[in-house]
């Protein structure tokens, strides 16, 4: 039963507490870019979702086999195997989704929620709670999305999801779906989403890492850096002695 | 000659791949609390992104030969991988001084999205060698003159009362909102220079 109450845990926490997108802030480069509209931004959701799984599946089953000095390169090729894959069945069955999205679609391979959840989860967690974790992850990471489709649609074009909602006499405000638009419909989304977990007493969404930088938060290059830099005050402070 | 520059300019204004195409966001927000970090940072991305640009083409044409077009996604991210740490050793070994000023960003621009979707951007586009390594140059001359821009306005920023909900990342985003509108305003102009 604590089990099962655990698996739940790691569905939910991807949906509101840890949303990858609000929350954590990762994968930022997808979420502005394709949420232009209610359409692509639930392509895009979906085709991650589906490469987030696989991969967390693949990579916790081969957790034991992958030396950790060479894991990064190995959980990439994992992953572009599984966009590669995405690719190829989005371009055959859903031709209007491939043009949406663009270079995007292969760009998910660098999407730092995968790579991310690879190296903080999947790399330490059973099959079955990783493939749960990738779910939960892939809802919320489309849900954030879908949220700011709807509003920059909406506002951008007067419709949502191509249903035209504001009467035609209504002028749109471009801007929304303009890149400027996903900028700021973005910061005004953590800025909610700061106020209802400073409510709930849990910390801002915060960039985190080496100088801040979300990739890092999860990335194993990290400590080299800060060695690094430390190295280099170290010698600082000895050049400084002498 | 009148197309490269075009190339050239586009990429670094019209089409800027921060604030117009949204590659690289992650070290756009992240690196560019300080001046000086941001142009270290955006250096490292020109000379991969132009390095990498290099030597993807030739592989390109390797591929769409061999029928494995399929594979360039694959093959460009460990191509990209297996460069940057090539070019780290390297830089240490020969070059100590740039490898100070860069080598710490090196490793992050492995999984950046800006190098990948240049390469995939020159291949899509269906650009020549040099043209490709004319946009690679002024896709990496728009990220730097994003990062440099935007350090200034964040550094700005830290002496400003902020509503306290604005506080942090997400009055980061609105500034970041108000340059790429600033951005907008070259919109056409590469048309009205080159005709």
């Amino acid at each position: 039963m604590a089990k099962k109450k655990g698996l739940l845990h790691e569905f939910t926490k991807g949906l509101v507490i840890e949303n990858p997108v609000l929350r954590l802030v990762l994968g930022t480069c997808p979420t502005l870019a394709v949420s232009t509209s209610v359409e692509s931004a639930l392509g895009m959701g979906a085709a991650a979702s589906i490469v987030l799984i696989c991969s967390n599946i693949v990579i916790s089953a081969l957790k034991k086999v992958i030396p950790s000095k060479v894991r990064i390169p190995a959980y990439i090729v994992i992953i572009a195997s599984f966009v590669t894959i995405v690719q190829m069945v989005v371009k055959a069955f859903a031709p209007q989704i491939d043009e949406q999205l663009g270079v995007y679609l292969p760009l998910i391979v660098v999407n730092c929620i995968i790579l991310g959840r690879a190296e903080a989860f999947a790399c330490k967690n059973s099959v079955i709670a990783s493939a749960v974790d990738g779910m939960g992850m892939g809802v919320g990471f489309t849900a954030a999305l879908l949220l700011m489709g709807a509003i920059r649609e909406f506002f951008g074009t007067g419709a949502i999801a191509g249903m035209q909602i504001l009467p035609e006499s209504i002028s749109p405000m471009l801007i929304f779906i303009l890149p400027p638009g996903g900028f700021f419909v973005f910061g005004m989304l953590i800025a909610c989403a700061n106020k209802l977990a400073d409510k709930k007493g849990l910390s801002k969404a915060e960039l985190k890492g080496c100088e801040d930088c979300p990739m890092a938060g999860s990335c194993s290059i990290r400590e080299e850096i800060e060695n690094s830099q430390k190295a280099k005050k170290e010698d600082g402070k000895e050049a400084v002695n002498s | 000659m009148k197309m490269m520059l075009a190339i050239l300019l586009t990429g670094i204004l019209t089409e800027n791949f921060v604030l117009a195409k949204f590659l690289g966001i992650c070290p756009f927000l992240g690196v560019s609390k300080k001046l000086n970090t941001a142009v270290g940072m955006s250096a490292a991305v020109i000379f991969v992104m132009v390095l990498s640009t290099a030597v993807t083409y030739p592989i390109n044409i390797l591929l769409v030969k061999n029928d494995l077009e399929y594979l360039q996604t694959i093959v460009f991210i460990l191509v990209i991988a297996a460069l940057v740490q090539l070019v780290e050793i390297v830089l240490k070994k020969y070059i100590p001084a740039l490898y100070n000023a860069l080598g710490i960003y090196l490793p992050l621009i492995t999984t950046n999205c800006a190098v990948l979707g240049v390469v995939l951007l020159n291949i899509e586009n269906s650009y020549t060698f040099v043209q490709s390594v004319m946009n690679s140059l002024g896709a990496g001359l728009g990220f730097m003159l994003a990062m440099v821009m935007f350090a200034g306005v964040r550094e700005r920023l830290e002496s400003c009362d902020v509503p306290k909900f604005l506080q942090g990342l997400p009055i980061t985003l609105i500034a970041a909102s108000l340059v790429s509108v600033s951005f907008l305003g070259f919109s056409g102009i590469i048309e009205g220079i080159f005709g």
